[in-house]
């Protein structure tokens, strides 16, 4: 299924279908989060109205996360498999991650400042998150650093791997040290200990972030190939003196991709 | 103060309640609009190429 729907030229058709779906799906959840968490839940009785930070930071967090997983796991099926889908699709993801894991710390530190009395501690939690942000930007900066782009992947593929390394880090960092941020209350053993009132909302965000990713995703992705499938007719109509060879992984597909 | 006013003092949060929603705003609503933005520009561009390679030949 997966192999099937990866090929280039078929996942420009489906995505084509998808896309719109998604995007307009993205913009109702997210409409109907905000609502949510800005008007229909109650402010906290020890936290007040500063609760309501929570409902961009907690998504935002577990979206970083998440979308560092994908990466690495595209980057394993790219070494591996050689699939140009994979690389493409780790790579439309990376920024993508980055993104999250900015709205993480900058709300998270928006909130610290009136809960901790500080923006900024180096505890275990924050610092990792904190290497989890620059881990993307070392993705982002290696894949771009070649001028032959299979090359980046590559080196980028095997940061995300070692990289990995840091995801357990990040969950386990509140059990494991004493830190300031709080452990989990949603995703732990014996089920989530937060107010069905909080937790609606919560999730509500969390579905808006993992359609917007998903939206995000496509449109990354059909933008690399389409720009890719555009090198590549430039190249070929070069004629054939100054003909430079194309680089395989920058034709994904020789069948029509639109 | 009123009703509206009292909403957007969010109880002596706002000077963090806002900028944390504003930055979520501008960083993932400025990224959809420059991913919109790339993936128009790609789709004119290989289009263009594609016609011209077509009457080319």
């Amino acid at each position: 299924m997966i192999n099937w729907l990866a090929n280039p030229a078929r996942f420009m058709r489906w995505s084509a279908a998808v896309l719109p779906w998604c995007g307009w799906a993205t913009v109702a959840v997210l409409a109907l989060g905000l609502h949510l968490a800005l008007i229909v839940v109650p402010p906290d009785y020890q936290q007040g109205e500063s609760v309501r930070i929570m409902y961009v930071h907690v998504p935002a967090a577990w979206m970083a996360s998440s979308v560092y997983l994908f990466v690495a796991v595209a980057s394993a099926v790219a070494l591996v498999w050689r699939h140009p889908l994979a690389e493409i699709a780790a790579g439309a993801a990376a920024p993508i991650g980055a993104a999250f894991t900015f709205v993480c710390l900058t709300s998270g530190s928006l909130w610290g400042r009136p809960m901790w009395g500080t923006w900024w501690v180096w505890d275990a939690r924050l610092t990792s998150v904190l290497v989890l942000f620059f881990l993307y930007l070392g993705y982002i900066a290696l894949v771009n650093a070649f001028d032959e782009p299979s090359r980046g992947t590559k080196a980028g593929s095997v940061l995300a791997l070692v990289g990995v390394v840091n995801l357990p880090i990040i969950k386990f960092s509140v059990d494991w040290w004493n830190t300031l941020h709080q452990p989990a209350s949603v995703m732990r053993l014996g089920g989530p200990r937060i107010d069905p009132s909080m937790l609606v909302p919560l999730l509500v965000m969390a579905v808006g972030f993992l359609l917007l990713f998903v939206t995000l995703l496509l449109l990354g992705m059909r933008a690399d190939l389409n720009e890719r499938k555009a090198f590549a007719l430039r190249v070929n109509s070069v004629p054939a003196p100054g003909r430079v060879a194309v680089p395989e992984s920058a034709v994904p597909a020789q069948s029509s991709m639109r | 103060m009123g009703d509206a006013g009292n909403y957007l003092a969010m109880g002596g949060y706002a000077a963090f309640v806002w900028p944390a929603y504003g930055v979520a705003l501008a960083v993932l609503g400025g990224f959809a609009w420059y991913s919109w933005r790339r993936y128009r520009a790609s789709a004119e561009v290989l289009e263009k190429l594609q016609r011209e390679f077509r009457t080319r030949r």
